[in-house]
């Protein structure tokens, strides 16, 4: 059956054999939104448009690049200095990265804050996680590509943390390698991944979004859509407003790439990889500082386990413990502003995870240690503890009745509030 | 040390900037025509940057990043450019009759550097590397104010208590002060061809303005290109935000 909306006979012709009219309109256009949607739900689609910026950008530097030990650096040098807008290329990818883990970042906290894994979004919520670790190994594969100094050490050092695996940890890095040391075999291979990795994300996303799609998206109030007054479609509306994000996203993000490009790079990053010479600090792109506090937390063996590996486990399971988030969290209330202790302990978590990051870019020694050792307790007893008890203990505060009746100032007929 | 961690602790407690970790000698800080929005490489000092450069830092650094006939970036035509290339020669070929041979240096090839590899330079250097200087300035933490520091920052006598390595110099900028450079230039080491008085300053600003455009000759067209590209989204932006009130006024 053709769609009746449809008046064009062209249009018409195509939507009934391929129906990507209808399909637009159901999901662009007519989607519909719930009408409270505020601004931290913006983050969703720019960290979209940052992926697609990504791969293009990505696309014509790997058309300079070369993957090779001995011209990596110099073929980086090459697109800044003789390729045709080969620096804005660079810098739009050296700085997309920042600001996609920066949109990421902001798009979980807001999930965090507002409770949007729970029911029936949990699937969602998964898909989620995995596309933060696809993006993390794309990040950090990205990273060696240049083969400057930090490229090859922190490339070393993480690769490295595989040896920790019991019996088989040295002959899964030699693998990793592709021989006894990072080198030219390693490089090849991160090269591939990285260009393998983003369109698994891109998969991913496809089905975040199914997902997404399936309920819908949740709102500040954490109340499920009740009928048609609670919502707006997605065009004009929500078009706006993210375009009006995606307007202030852009200034930031090229107020960096054209003033400041190297502001979140690392200057030992501009010596060519010398594997003979190591750097007095190693330490990852900023999006990573937290897990390398965490990692770098466990100063001590238990028992027969070495520090080593509890720090990779707790480093890894810092990310997976998000995946059980939706079964961690026993309170049946979504968003944190009818939640008055959770909101707070969110606070706490947020600046728990700043404190980490802050730990992770200093030289693990005094009383950075401790503090490492506190934070990660912390971030850890937040999820195993903290959410699951809050959910027993705490009292909600009454839930307004409806969307509508709780945001619009006349209310709707069929759900005002008092 | 436990000084320091206090301080980070204090730092951490006010969320300050990773700054107060190690204990460095702040470094004097220039005012440089290329920082800022607007900002540019005036050819002048670029011209005698690279002067300095060719007469005292060429005799132990290279720029290999550099091609001869990238020096038409800092104002230099294509004789100056043949000139200055003709002056060293680099290995060629094989020609028809399969050998190598050696030949003046043309426009199109590298800058020729002083050292045939990382042996050579430390043989002739007491052991220690000169680094390349091409991307000097983006390599060093501070940048150009660094190694303006670095180059001007020479002691002749360290402090009290510091007890100085064989052939090394103190030097207030350089992480842990002991290098194996000796103070590089000296008052009227180069003779400007403008004129300019060749004062140590004068040099040191100089050769890190030159070294500054090495390491990022794209910085006038990026920052040009930035500005336009920033005005067009502001204005964007606002029309997008009038745009976002109205169609949102229906609704509220």
């Amino acid at each position: 059956m053709a769609n009746p909306k449809w008046i064009d006979a062209t249009v018409k012709w195509i939507d009934y054999r391929l129906p990507v009219f209808t399909f637009v309109d159901h999901h662009l256009v007519d989607y519909p939104t719930p009408r409270n949607l505020n601004y931290w739900w913006n983050f969703g689609s720019l960290a979209g448009i940052v992926l697609v910026i990504m791969i293009a950008t990505g696309i014509f530097l790997a058309m300079s690049y070369t993957p090779h030990v001995d011209h990596a650096f110099a073929s980086v040098e090459r697109i800044m200095r003789d390729v045709n807008y080969g620096w804005l290329m660079r810098y739009l990818h050296m700085n997309g990265a920042t600001m996609f883990f920066i949109v990421v970042y902001i798009h979980i906290f807001r999930g965090l804050y507002y409770g949007s894994y729970k029911a029936p979004r949990e699937l969602l919520w998964i898909i989620g996680v995995l596309i933060l670790f696809a993006m993390m190994a794309t990040a950090f594969v990205g990273y060696v590509l240049p083969w400057g100094q930090m490229s090859f050490w922190g490339a070393t050092v993480i690769t490295n943390l595989f040896s920790a695996i019991p019996l088989v940890g040295p002959k899964i890095v030699t693998w990793l390698w592709g021989g006894f040391a990072v080198d030219n075999p390693t490089l090849n291979r991160f090269f591939a991944l990285h260009y393998l990795l983003p369109f698994i994300i891109f998969g991913l996303v496809f089905v975040h979004l199914w997902a997404l799609h399936s309920h819908k998206s949740s709102n500040p109030l954490g109340i499920d859509v009740k009928g048609e007054q609670d919502t707006i479609p997605f065009h004009p509306y929500y078009t706006a407003k993210d375009s009006l994000g995606l307007g202030v996203f852009l200034i930031v993000y090229l107020a960096f790439v054209f003033f400041a490009p190297d502001f979140f790079g690392e200057p030992d990053n501009y010596i060519e990889a010398n594997p003979l010479q190591t750097p007095p600090h190693i330490v990852p792109e900023w999006y990573f500082l937290p897990f390398y506090a965490i990692l770098r937390a466990i100063t001590f063996d238990i028992w027969f386990i070495s520090a080593k590996l509890i720090g990779v486990v707790m480093m890894f399971g810092s990310i997976a413990v998000l995946l059980v988030l939706p079964w961690l969290d026993t309170s049946k209330v979504r968003s944190a502003r009818f939640r008055p202790l959770y909101k707070q302990f969110f606070w706490l978590f947020f600046v728990d995870c700043l404190a980490l990051g802050y730990i992770g870019a200093n030289p693990p020694e005094g009383l950075f240690v401790i503090a490492g050792q506190v934070a990660t307790f912390w971030y850890f007893f937040h999820f195993l503890v903290i959410v699951p008890v809050l959910g027993k203990l705490e009292r909600p505060r009454p839930l307004p009745e409806s969307i509508s009746a709780a945001v619009t100032r006349r209310g709707v007929k069929t759900g005002r509030a008092s | 040390m436990r000084r320091i961690a206090l301080s980070a602790m204090v730092a951490l407690a006010l969320g300050a900037g990773p700054a107060a970790a190690a204990e460095t000698t702040p470094l004097p800080e220039q005012d440089w025509s290329f920082a800022g929005l607007f900002g540019h490489f005036e050819e002048p000092a670029l011209k005698r940057g690279f002067a300095v450069y060719n007469q005292v830092c060429a005799s132990c650094h290279g720029v290999n990043g550099l091609a001869y006939r990238n020096l038409a970036g800092i104002g230099l035509d294509e004789n100056q450019i043949a000139e200055i290339a003709a002056e060293k020669e680099v290995e060629d070929g094989p020609n028809d009759e399969g050998d190598l041979y050696m030949r003046p240096a043309r426009a199109a090839d590298f800058i020729v550097p002083p050292f045939a590899n990382e042996q050579a330079a430390r043989a002739a250097n007491n052991g220690a590397y000169p680094p390349d200087l091409t991307l000097i300035v983006k390599a060093r933490k501070g940048g150009a104010d660094y190694l303006y520091g670095l180059l001007t920052g020479y002691l002749e006598e360290p402090p009290a208590g510091v007890t100085l390595g064989e052939g090394m110099y103190y030097n207030a900028y350089f992480p842990g002060h002991q290098i194996a450079m000796p103070p590089p230039i000296s008052e009227g080491g180069v003779d400007f061809e403008d004129g300019t008085p060749a004062t140590v300053e004068q040099m040191a600003h100089d050769v890190t303005t030159f070294l500054a455009w090495a390491a990022s000759p794209e910085l006038e067209a990026r920052k040009r290109l930035g500005l336009k590209v920033l005005i067009f989204l502001v204005v964007l932006t606002g029309m997008l935000y009038a745009l976002k009130r109205q169609v949102w006024s229906k609704l509220h």
